[in-house]
């Protein structure tokens, strides 16, 4: 507390001296004043080393003395006051300095704000939040994979009900999920999941169907068949709905265990009732080891009690006496969960082997696992019980404590029979000496004394002899087991009751005192106590319902399976509500792309044509998509099977996630892009001087790289190297004159290239121009009010981002070609090829 | 997501910590200190604890705790998966995770907690990629260090985390071009008194050692896949291709990784290889008990057993042992009750068995039930499950690799009760 205390008003001093000082005594764990006051005197003085070795020349002394600052960091200690010291090497050119100056940098700048130089999370803070969710919104469209995972991060943290956001990328986030990274995973199939209760209705419906067919018979409305069904209101699964079961599905077989969790909590809260058994397998997978077992337990526990599905793996979750007893436990519950009519003789069997165990909170788990079988299922209850009162005779105390206390509650679900096993509970009782035993057969007795009529008194007398000496439970009992036989037999036992309420009146616990005192009122004739009298026997002995044995792992089902709020059954800060399933479901339209898929297929990639024909000398083109400017690349070529597929690297240029949601030719350019080689769609056989035309989109990502492909047939390959044109990479984009000069404002400085040309008078037409410019770049003539200005503009296909080419005439027919864009690179190769067209021409 | 990462040695020290957000004070770790205690064994240490304010999920790996607090909802295995990560990272980089190797790495695996996690965040947390940023320490390598003033920070980011294929670097270069893979099958069984199989699994992995050039596209498929009842991949592997062909088809990380971890179900009758005939008895009176052990062949398929380790928990109350083995060395740990019996290799020929006498606490009630056996052992060229792999094909790449596979099989948790 002392050190609490000085803390801050060290820390305010700011002397090297209480720094480090408060920083040994904050530790909790340190070892020893003596050794901290050792440490204390010699870290004083290094620190000062620290300060001259930062403010030397020589670089190695500053890393050496960066690394000693950061050892003081990891250790928790203070090095605060070394700041000053430190940030002046934020600029050295010293690749590992500078990171551990960041290291150190990310410690303290927020707690010395005045003297950091740049604190980021200042800058964070500046942000307003409706920037922030502007910003998700932009990013949450972009089709990387690289984006996705982290950008769900983002939104989780700060707008996580803006479920509109997700619409539109639904469907594209559930085609990425397979190549995110794994962290990423997690966090998408979680939210998707809570998104999913909004948008979605019910499967769980009994009139449900699954059939995929169905999907398609929903499509098929001329059918009267159908037609019919319709009416019955037949519950058909929403496409978007099976989109993201199946491909979540694949990711049961990650590495990654948190991935297969999320994967499970989805079926288990999205997927039709008979379809979550798919899950079992890898969840098994997670119990089986021992890592994940704890945590992975709790969030499995709804899963193990459903019919049939751990079943098979039951053995599986076999006790090894070298398990730690949290791991004992939890496959016993397990096992205990798996018990059915069928397997529960093998599950006694090899419970007998854990009775036996050497660690004996395990064996006492197991009789309570036995108890919780033998009332489960009702087929084994006579077989446990006799099985439990064997065990009375066990050597250890601590197993026949815990079978009386299960025995116990087991008579009391079938009171009818079983005095017998009460009478001997009774002759073992002498030799019992744990409490709790004590006071359950006790209780037991006074229950059901009328059937051992003759014993029950005799174990008052005994008790009457040692109440003194018993623990608190055994007196109560005690008092208790008085009470009722004073009421069903008070010619034998109204002496011992007399007595025993004697000694409870002067006991030195006062719960024993009330209760004495209450039940002496209750049960002893006296003119105050007339009414509640009456009803003494009704009272005491009332038939008691039986105890439910159950399991502490139990009601769990109000958090999301697989989060920190359902592993600890508490609502967690941050913990988002999954809802209930809507009624109606909301359109499902919203999740539609605005622009048809193929359509922005063409509009997102530059488009080519490959030709294949068989002539004597069989060949291949391409060509681009506008035939005003046509690429053609000719090469000789043998065909009888034609394989297409990429030599190495792989382009990354065939951008997957917007091929991904196509039909046939889309779905063949993922293929080509993850697997190959690749067997092209006209494959099967070509006649010679046949040919064959196929078009096919590549995104080239805004560069102009050249995609490469093997065209190969049975015999030979040959290698194919398409690079587009940097006026392919474009789209034309329509703007007025005024967006135009808005945006090329926006884009000046860095993003603006322009070169002086000499055209000769003929070409200034601006006929001419446009016809020129129009050959060279995709672009679209923007409307200009001068006669001097021309203006185009478009669009990179790949990112959007936006092109402007701007030709001003001067005099004596010289111009000034301008281009602004992001895309620098393009900009240059573009005015280059502008220049070259218009010059010539 | 994790606020904070603290680490532990078994006697309750914190002897590191870094904090990603706003510093938490480690008195925070009281929470767990308390529920360490009450655990008694660190095994049994709860892995997720809540404070008035934290958070606290922790694992326990090679004697340390990894306890990270956390702030606000997250899935706790995502924080499990984390933080064995990380210690496999530390494995990985220092050959082994323990309280020394960390305190005298202390700079290289502060750098390695700022790559791993951004903001609370996992950001890079394949070995590949850190190793590009992050160069594990070597004796060579700090030796040139001091002498040139060179450091283990890599200079250029790592190109890889930046493309599809995050798993793998950029510009991979090898003269020789080599691809091994390892399948290693353990054996999980639990034998009866009788010397019947109650229940037996086998838990395999795939191993890769694989040092190609370029961007090898690799396909490796299987004799008889469907001996496989479970499986799970790095995430470098099409799924797709799996679950359509059978087929392992992957762009593979440079150098070591587990490809694949499979399960094999008892239902596929798994091979016993060894069978233990044994007596252990207590007598009622007296000091004394009895122990003959002997181990033979059953189920070898022709192959040698090797490492052959018998291990065994003793009750409490075994004082000392008196044994003579005829075959190998045996030791009994007088504190932790632990008899180790090191036999070696099995010869069929001549069975090495271990007898003699146990001296036990006089006055000590019988134990009520004999300790089990475990078993260790290892085959060599022998993938017991059967399974075989056939053909690895490379395609993307014109050089021809130099390929090899080879088979192990060891006793996993495999335990004989008696």
């Amino acid at each position: 507390d002392l050190s609490n205390s000085h803390f801050p008003l060290y820390n305010d001093q700011g002397s090297a001296e209480a720094a480090v000082e408060a920083g040994q005594e904050t530790t909790p764990t340190s070892s020893g004043s003596g050794a901290a006051f050792g440490l204390f005197s010699t870290d004083f003085k290094k620190n000062e080393d620290l300060k001259e070795m930062l403010e030397s020349n020589k670089e190695s002394l500053k890393l050496e003395a960066m690394k000693r600052i950061v050892g003081l960091i990891s250790k928790g200690k203070n090095a605060s006051e070394l700041f000053p010291a430190v940030v002046k090497n934020v600029a050295s050119k010293n690749i590992e300095l500078k990171k551990l100056v960041y290291v150190y940098l990310v410690r303290y700048a927020e707690e010395q704000q005045d003297l950091a130089l740049l604190s980021i999370s200042t800058f964070q803070r500046a942000l307003k939040k409706e920037q922030l969710i502007e910003v998700i919104e932009k990013l949450l469209k972009d089709k990387s994979t690289l984006v996705a995972g982290s950008v769900v991060v983002a939104f989780e943290e700060v707008c996580p009900d803006r479920i509109d956001l997700i619409h539109k990328n639904f469907r594209k986030l559930c085609n990425l999920l397979v190549d995110v990274e794994e962290w990423g995973q997690v966090v998408i199939i979680n939210m998707l999941t809570r998104y999913a209760r909004t948008q979605f209705t019910s499967p769980w419906r009994e009139d449900a169907m699954f059939d995929e067919n169905n999907e398609k018979a929903f499509y098929d409305s001329d059918s009267e068949e159908k037609k019919g069904q319709a009416d019955v209101k037949t519950y058909i699964m929403d496409p978007d709905h099976r989109l993201l079961l199946r491909n979540t599905k694949p990711l049961l077989q990650s590495r990654n265990t948190a991935v297969v969790m999320a994967v499970a909590q989805l079926y288990w809260h999205l997927a039709p009732k008979h379809e979550v058994s798919i899950v079992t397998k890898s969840l098994v997978r997670l119990l089986r080891s021992h890592r994940y077992i704890v945590v992975a337990f709790k969030h499995c526990y709804n899963l193990l009690s459903k019919q049939g599905m751990f079943e098979p793996y039951m053995k599986s979750f076999y006790v090894r006496s070298t398990d730690s007893t949290h791991i004992k436990t939890l496959k016993l519950e397990i096992l205990t969960n798996l018990a059915n009519e069928a397997n529960i003789s093998t599950i006694l069997r090899e419970f007998q082997t854990y009775v036996k165990s050497q660690d004996k909170a395990f064996a006492a788990a197991t009789i309570q696992a036995i108890g919780r079988c033998a009332t489960n299922i009702s087929e084994v209850t006579d077989t446990c019980l006799n099985g439990l009162v064997l065990l009375l005779s066990n050597r250890d105390e601590s197993v026949v404590a815990e079978s009386v206390v299960v025995i116990k509650k087991l008579l009391q679900t079938q009171p009818n029979q079983h005095s017998d096993i009460i009478s001997h509970m009774a002759k073992l009782f002498d030799n019992i000496t744990v409490p709790m035993a004590r006071a359950s057969i006790l209780w037991l007795m006074g229950e059901y004394c009328e059937r051992v009529p003759k014993i029950a008194p005799d174990v008052l007398r005994k008790m009457a002899k040692t109440f003194t000496v018993e623990e608190d439970i055994v007196k109560l009992q005690t008092v208790n087991l008085a009470a009722k036989l004073f009421l069903t037999n008070s010619k034998q036992t109204k002496l011992l009751t007399q007595y025993i309420l004697n000694l409870g009146k002067y006991d030195q616990n006062y719960d024993i005192r009330d209760r004495t005192r209450f039940i002496r009122q209750l049960i002893v004739p006296s003119e105050k106590s007339s009414t509640l009298n009456k009803y003494a026997r009704r009272i005491l002995l009332a038939s008691k319902p039986a105890p439910v044995l159950e399991s502490a792992f139990k009601d769990r089902d109000r958090f999301q399976l697989g989060t920190l709020s359902h592993s600890l059954n508490i609502k967690t800060s941050g913990y988002q509500e999954l809802s209930e399933w809507p009624a109606v479901a909301p359109d499902p339209s919203v999740r539609n792309v605005e622009v048809i898929e193929p359509v922005k297929f063409l509009l997102k990639s530059a488009l080519f044509q490959l030709q294949v024909s068989f002539t004597e000398k069989p060949s291949y083109s391409c060509s681009f998509g506008n035939a005003t400017r046509k690429t053609q690349v000719v090469k000789m070529l043998v065909c009888s099977t034609l394989l297409l597929r990429p030599t190495p690297p792989p382009p990354p240029l065939i951008c997957s996630p917007f091929t991904a949601s196509f039909p046939t030719l889309h779905t063949a350019l993922l293929s080509f892009t993850f697997s190959s080689p690749f067997i092209f769609p006209f494959s099967e056989r070509l006649e010679p001087r046949a040919s064959v035309t196929v078009s096919m989109g590549i995104d080239f990502s805004d560069s102009t790289q050249a995609a490469n492909f093997q065209l190969c047939t049975k015999e030979d390959q040959f290698s194919v190297s398409i690079q587009p044109a940097v006026g392919e990479l474009l789209m034309p984009s329509t703007m007025t004159e005024a967006d135009f000069c808005k945006e090329q404002k926006k884009l000046l400085g860095m993003n603006e290239t322009s070169a002086t040309i000499t055209m000769t008078t003929a070409n200034t037409s601006s006929q001419t121009i446009n016809k020129q410019v129009l050959s060279v770049a995709n672009v679209g003539v923007a409307p200009s009010s001068q006669n001097n200005f021309h203006r185009f503009a478009g669009r990179t296909v790949s990112s959007g981002a936006l092109v402007l080419v701007s030709l001003e005439l001067k005099e004596s027919s010289s111009a000034l070609l301008t281009i602004n864009t992001e895309k620098s690179i393009m900009a240059s190769m573009l005015l280059q090829d502008l220049k070259q067209a218009l010059t010539e021409a | 997501m994790i606020h904070s990462l603290f680490l532990i040695n078994h006697t309750g020290d914190i002897f590191l910590e870094k904090h990603w957000k706003s510093v938490i004070s480690r008195s925070v770790c009281d929470y767990f200190f308390e529920a360490k205690e009450k655990a008694e064994d660190p095994e049994n240490v709860p892995p997720v604890l809540y404070t008035p304010h934290h958070y606290l999920v922790s694992i326990y790996r090679g004697k340390l705790f990894f306890l990270s607090v956390i702030q606000t909802e997250v899935s706790p295995l995502f924080v499990i998966e984390f933080l064995h990560r990380v210690a496999d990272i530390f494995q990985d980089y220092f050959g082994e995770c323990s309280e020394a190797v960390i305190k005298d790495n202390v700079v290289i695996v502060y750098a390695l907690l700022e790559e791993m996690l951004d903001n609370g965040f996992p950001l890079a947390t394949e070995s590949n990629v850190l190793k590009e940023m992050i160069r594990p320490p070597t004796i060579l390598r700090s030796v040139v260090n001091t002498l040139t003033g060179g450091s283990n920070v890599g200079d250029t980011l790592p190109a890889g985390q930046l493309s599809n294929i995050p798993w793998r670097r950029a510009g991979v270069k090898y003269t020789n071009n080599e691809a091994y893979f390892d399948v290693i099958e353990e054996i999980d069984a639990i034998v009866d008194k009788s010397g019947t199989t109650v229940f037996a699994e086998i838990q395999g992995v795939i191993e890769a050692c694989v040092r190609l050039t370029g961007m090898p596209d690799l396909t490796l498929s299987f004799m008889n896949p469907r001996l496989l009842d479970d499986v799970s991949f790095h995430p470098c592997v099409r799924f797709k291709r799996w679950e359509s062909e059978r087929v392992l088809s992957f762009i593979p990380p440079d150098g070591n990784f587990r490809l694949m971890s499979y399960h094999v179900s008892s239902q596929n009758l798994v091979a016993i290889p060894v069978y233990v005939k044994q007596n252990i008895s207590f007598l009622e009176t007296g000091a004394c008990g009895r122990l003959d052990i002997t181990i033979g062949p059953k189920q070898t398929m022709g192959k040698m057993v090797e490492g052959l380790k018998v291990t065994i928990h003793m009750p409490k109350m075994v004082l000392s042992v008196n044994l003579t083995a005829t075959q190998g060395t045996h030791t009994y740990d007088l504190t932790a009750k632990v008899l180790v019996w090191d036999v070696g290799k099995l010869n069929p020929q001549k069975l090495p068995n271990l007898r003699g006498s146990l001296s036990m606490q006089s006055g000590a009630p019988k134990p009520e039930d004999n300790p089990s056996i475990n078993m260790d052992l290892k085959i060599q060229q022998l993938a017991i499950s059967g399974l075989k792999v056939s053909r690895l094909d490379m395609h993307g790449e014109k050089y021809k690799p130099f390929k090899g596979v080879k088979y192990l099989t060891k006793a996993g948790k495999f335990q004989v009760r008696t």
